[in-house]
């Protein structure tokens, strides 16, 4: 394939990703890197590297759009970010060192759990839950705007909620992805944080902790600058589209597609590793 | 009897404490988005030179060979530029990609000090210390 015809059709490609992404809810950059793998054959290193910068792009573009809401807890989100940066650094060197066929079994793993859990109902925000302390020292408790008027929540397990965003940031800074899932999972599950409030405020996180490690991947080539353009504006176009159409598309049945998809990837990605073909 | 149980404090900040937060987040959202929109303006621009000069050449990353000092090192993909390779350019929107974040981070300091929040500053001080040493540590800066 020529340079031209790679650049278009990966460009297409990130697009779509970004677009489905944004629109579900599950990320894009979750995909590109078993599809630059599996389809166009593209070395997963590069792969991962040109998908990190794709997710500070689509972070940091619907950064805006979040806050206007109101939502998102800038306090929550700083206090993690501590884990997760830390984590992302642990997780970019350690990528620098393990086999590349090792990454593409802990990649389809992960996409096997994003699948399971873009299936599983979210849990109800339980609300009026008593004050934690550790909390409310750490100023984590706030309110948001809700259909009753401002509405007022307390953060639960703050260590079981950091621990967890140290694990994502791991992930993040391993394999070049959000991990948005496993953020919302420490969110909503460990610490209880209302459902709007953790996502947007997970977003806003995503980007902090992409660069984190993409500083590393830089510094040691990974970044290809002739991959990672069509991956970053492809995804970048295509998830800031999907912003503006969220609220009117019916995602309930695009959502069961993208994660079929995200499944057969998953698949893809433990077989090709286990096999050693990545 | 009733004086005895007295409503307990309540846990929230005051009011005008959240509608500051919520001024200095729509402040760094906008930031944000200039950011990535300059940076995504550049890489474009880095395309346009890389497609022109290289558009019919295979194009090939089956082999991981890592890039070249040029493009993973601050001064090198500088240098690029300034040459007028397009890859220069397009790095160079990256690593303005990658700074749009860490700026984030670093004016969340001076929100967080003008609301005298001394524990916000010194958690974003750790942060903004993490963020500056993968990017100049990590040997980005050589």
């Amino acid at each position: 394939m020529t340079i031209l015809a790679f650049t278009a059709v990966v460009a297409i490609v990130s697009f779509v990703a970004g677009l489905l992404g944004s629109l579900t809810g599950l990320g894009g950059g979750v995909v590109l890197v078993p599809l630059l793998t599996i389809f166009f054959h593209v070395d997963i290193r590069y792969a991962i590297g040109a998908s990190l910068v794709s997710v500070i792009a689509t972070s940091s573009g619907a950064a805006a759009a979040y806050v206007k809401e109101g939502f998102s807890n800038i306090r929550i989100g700083m206090f993690l970010e501590i884990a997760t940066t830390v984590g992302a650094l642990l997780g970019a060197f350690l990528a620098t060192r393990i086999p590349t066929s090792a990454l593409a079994i802990i990649f389809g793993a992960m996409l096997l759990y994003s699948a399971f859990l873009s299936r599983k109902p979210r849990p109800l925000d339980q609300r009026n839950l008593p004050p934690d302390a550790l909390a409310t020292r750490l100023r984590l408790n706030g309110n948001f705007p809700d259909l009753e008027g401002q509405r007022s929540y307390n953060v639960q397990h703050v260590p079981a909620g950091f621990g967890l965003m140290f694990g994502a940031g791991a992930l993040s800074g391993l394999l070049g992805i959000g991990s948005g899932a496993v953020k919302v999972v420490a969110m909503d599950q460990a610490m209880r944080i209302p459902f709007k409030v953790s996502t947007t405020t997970s977003n806003f996180m995503i980007g902090v902790t992409a660069a984190a490690s993409a500083g590393v991947y830089l510094s040691r080539g990974y970044v290809d600058p002739g991959l990672a353009m069509p991956v970053m504006l492809g995804v970048l176009a295509g998830s800031l589209l999907g912003s503006r159409i969220l609220v009117k598309a019916e995602t309930k049945s695009l959502r069961l597609v993208f994660s079929l998809v995200i499944l057969v990837l998953g698949l893809q990605m433990l077989y090709q590793g286990f096999w050693g073909k990545i | 009897m009733p004086a005895a149980s007295a409503p307990a404090p309540h846990p929230l900040p005051p009011q005008r404490q959240r509608w500051d937060d919520h001024r200095i987040e729509v402040i760094l959202g906008n930031l944000l988005r200039t950011g990535v929109l300059i940076s995504a303006a550049i890489v474009l621009w880095g395309a346009c030179i890389y497609l022109f000069r290289h558009a019919h050449e295979p194009a090939d990353y089956r082999i991981f060979r890592g890039e070249p000092s040029e493009f993973r090192t601050i001064p090198g993909v500088i240098q690029s530029v300034i040459n007028g390779r397009g890859r220069g350019w397009i790095q160079l929107g990256l690593l303005l990609l990658i700074a749009t974040p860490i700026a984030r981070v670093a004016f969340s300091i001076v929100g967080f000090a003008m609301e005298r929040d001394r524990m916000y500053v010194a958690f974003t001080l750790i942060v903004l210390a993490i963020l500056l040493y993968s990017l100049l540590g990590s040997g980005l800066g050589m």
